[in-house]
C-alpha cells in the first residue's frame, strides 16, 4: 500500500514484523513500518473480528493497536521502531499481560 | 522537571511553541508538554529532522515551521516530548504520562494548544483497512518519507485534499482521482464571502495553483461527488461514488479522505471549560476571548484547538496567549501586554479573512454528517451502526450522552473522538432537534487510556 521513498543513504534498524525480519528506517513509527511492509491490516476487532489498519496516524483513533514486544494494545502510530523490536498483529483484545 | 510551573503549555505545534517562545523570555518557569517525540505538531511534523529534499517537496508553508522551531530552541522554555497529558482540571493540575510513569504537575497558568484533528465522517466502508484520513497520508510522508506505492484515491472536502494531491504529484505518486464531495450549491453559497477572502489572496492563489498543476498532470478531479463508499473483501479494493447522475467505481486499495478539521477539545472539556457549537465551522470549540482566556481562570487556549483558523493564525494566537499569561502572572502590565499584542491581534484578524469563504465553500452537507444508511458503522471501537443509534433515539433516548450509555457508542479506546460528532448529528436528525442542543459526549479524565499499572505509579509518587 505504501513505500519508503529513497532519500540518500539509508539508516535502518531491524524489527521482527509478524515473525519476519525486516529493515525499516530509524525513527519511524511502528505503524509507518507496518504500512510500508505489505501489512494490509494490523489487527482484528474484539467485537466482530473485522480487519483494521491505522486510520488517523496521529493518536486519536486507536485503530492501530498492535502487540509490541509482547505487550498488547500499543498505539503503533505513537510507538517508534527500535532495533530488535517484535511487532505483531493484534487479534481481538490481544494476549494477556505477562507478569500479571 | 519541576512539579510546579508558572506556565505550562500543552502541545508543541505552532501555537504552543510561539506561546512558549514569547513567555519564557521574561524569566518565568515555563514548560511545553508534547506527546510527539519531535516538535512542530502535526502541521510541522518532523520539521527539525526532515531531509531537505523532502521538505522542499512539501512546499513553502511547511518550511515556515523551521523558524518557529528555531526561535523556540533559543528560548528558556523547558521542553518535554513523549509526554502524554491525560488530565487537566479547573485547579490547573495536569496529569501526565512519561515512560509509563504517571505524575501530576500544577501551574499558575495553563495554555492548551491541543491543535486539530480530522473531522471523522462515517461512510460505508470507512473502517476497512486501506481507508485512511488524508492527514494520516500527510503524516506518513512528512515524518517517514512514506507514500502510496500502488496509487491512491483522494476524496472529501477541503483545501488539504488539493495540497496532498499536489504533494503526492511531486513525489511521483499516482493519484487515481480526486473526488470532491462538496455540493455544487456551496460554491454559489460561498460567493458573498468571496470579496473578504480576496484580502487573503495568497491562500486563493495557492489553491488555484494546486488545481492548475493537478489538471496539467492529468489527474481526474471530479466535483459534486456523492454516495461515497469503500468496498472490498475485508480490505479496501474499490471506491464507489455517484457523479453526474452515474454510479462509478475506481479500483484502489487505498482511499484517503478528508472532511475538514475540528478542534481537539478533550482536555478543555474535561477541565470543564465552557464550549460552544460553531455553526460555520461545524464543530464544538472552547469559548475564549481574543487573548485566549477561557471561562476558567488561568486556563487559556490557542491555535486550532480553540477554533479552526490555520497554522499561521495559531502562531499569532499563541503569542497573544503567552502575553496574556505574562500579564496574569504580573510579569508585564496591561499596557505592555496591549502594546506587544497589537501586531499579533492584527495578524489574527487578518488570517480570519479567508475563513468565512472556506467554511461556506467546504461546508459538509448534512447528508454526510448524519448518514441515512443504517448499516454505516458510526462508532469504530464498539462497532455501533447508524441504525442502532437512530433506533435508540426512537426508543426515547434523545440526547448524545443518553445514546452513549444505551448503545456503548463512544465507550471504546478512542473515547468518542471518532464518533462524538456523528452521534450528535444523528441524534439531532432523528429527534428533529439542533446539534447545538445535543451537546458533546461528556469528557472525563483520563482523556487518554491509561493502564492500572501506569496509574499505580502515581500513588507511589504521592507517597514519596
Amino acid at each position: 500500500m505504501f513505500k519508503q521513498l529513497s532519500e540518500g543513504q539509508a539508516d535502518n534498524v531491524e524489527i521482527i514484523l509478524n515473525g519476519q525480519s525486516v529493515l525499516v528506517s530509524r525513527g519511524i513509527s511502528v505503524a509507518a513500518a507496518a504500512l510500508s511492509h505489505q501489512q494490509r491490516f494490523t489487527r482484528t476487532t474484539p467485537v466482530s473480528d473485522s480487519k483494521r489498519a491505522p486510520f488517523c496516524m496521529m493518536g486519536v483513533c486507536y485503530d492501530c493497536l498492535m502487540v509490541i514486544d509482547g505487550k498488547a494494545n500499543q498505539q503503533a502510530c505513537a510507538t517508534y521502531v527500535q532495533q530488535g523490536m517484535r511487532v505483531d498483529n493484534q487479534q481481538g483484545v490481544g494476549p494477556a499481560m505477562e507478569n500479571g | 522537571m519541576k512539579n510546579h510551573y508558572q506556565l505550562l503549555i500543552i502541545g508543541g505545534g505552532p501555537a504552543g511553541l510561539a506561546a512558549a517562545t514569547i513567555a519564557a523570555k521574561d524569566g518565568i518557569s515555563c514548560a511545553v508538554l508534547d506527546e510527539q517525540p519531535t516538535l512542530g505538531g502535526q502541521i510541522y511534523r518532523a520539521i527539525e529532522s526532515i531531509p531537505e529534499q523532502r521538505a522542499k517537496k512539501l512546499g513553502s508553508e511547511y518550511r515556515r515551521g523551521k523558524n518557529i522551531a528555531e526561535a523556540f530552541r533559543l528560548s528558556d522554555a523547558e521542553y518535554y516530548p513523549n509526554t502524554k497529558v491525560w488530565s487537566l482540571n479547573n485547579q490547573r493540575e495536569v496529569g501526565i504520562l512519561q515512560n509509563d510513569k504517571a505524575s501530576i504537575l500544577s501551574a499558575d497558568q495553563v495554555i492548551v494548544a491541543s491543535g486539530a484533528m480530522e473531522r471523522p465522517v462515517p461512510f460505508p466502508g470507512w473502517t476497512l483497512p486501506g481507508v485512511m484520513q488524508a492527514g494520516a497520508g500527510q503524516i506518513l510522508y512528512k515524518s517517514a518519507g512514506i507514500v502510496p506505492d500502488n496509487g491512491v484515491v483522494l476524496a472529501g472536502s477541503g483545501p488539504l485534499l488539493l495540497l496532498l494531491a499536489w504533494q503526492y504529484l511531486h513525489a511521483g505518486v499516482e493519484v487515481k482521482a480526486l473526488l470532491d464531495v462538496t455540493p455544487l450549491s456551496n460554491h454559489i453559497g460561498a460567493l458573498p464571502k468571496f470579496p473578504r477572502a480576496l484580502l487573503a489572496h495568497h491562500y486563493l492563489t495557492k489553491g488555484i495553483g494546486y488545481q492548475i498543476a493537478l489538471k496539467r498532470a492529468g489527474i481526474p478531479m471530479l466535483f459534486g461527488v456523492s454516495d461515497l463508499r469503500a468496498d472490498g473483501d475485508g480490505v479496501c479494493q474499490s471506491v464507489g461514488f455517484k457523479h453526474s447522475g452515474k454510479q462509478k467505481t475506481i479500483e484502489s486499495e487505498l482511499l484517503l479522505t478528508h472532511f475538514g478539521v475540528i478542534p481537539h477539545i478533550w482536555l478543555t472539556q474535561s477541565a470543564g471549560c465552557k464550549h460552544q457549537w460553531d455553526d460555520s465551522q461545524q464543530c464544538w470549540r472552547p469559548e475564549h476571548d481574543e487573548w485566549g482566556n477561557t471561562d476558567i481562570s488561568g486556563i487559556l487556549v490557542a491555535g486550532d484547538g480553540a477554533g479552526i483558523n490555520g497554522a499561521r493564525s495559531a502562531e499569532h494566537a499563541g503569542r497573544l496567549a503567552g502575553l496574556e499569561a505574562l500579564f496574569a502572572l504580573g510579569v508585564i502590565n496591561q499596557s505592555e501586554r496591549d502594546n506587544r499584542g497589537v501586531k499579533e491581534r492584527k495578524w489574527v484578524r487578518g488570517e480570519r479573512h479567508i475563513r468565512p469563504f472556506l467554511e461556506k465553500y467546504y461546508q459538509i452537507p448534512k447528508k454526510l454528517l448524519a448518514t441515512d444508511i443504517d448499516e454505516t458503522i458510526i462508532c469504530r471501537c464498539e462497532e455501533i451502526a447508524a441504525g442502532e443509534i437512530r433506533q435508540a433515539v426512537r426508543d426515547g433516548h434523545d440526547n448524545t450522552n443518553q445514546v452513549k450509555f444505551f448503545t456503548r457508542c463512544g465507550m471504546g479506546p478512542c473515547q468518542g473522538r471518532q464518533c462524538s460528532n456523528a452521534v450528535a448529528h444523528l441524534v439531532a436528525d432523528e429527534s428533529g432537534k439542533s446539534v447545538k442542543e445535543m451537546g458533546h459526549f461528556r469528557g472525563r479524565p483520563p482523556v487518554a487510556p491509561l493502564t492500572l499499572e501506569q496509574l499505580a505509579t502515581l500513588k507511589q509518587e504521592v507517597a514519596e
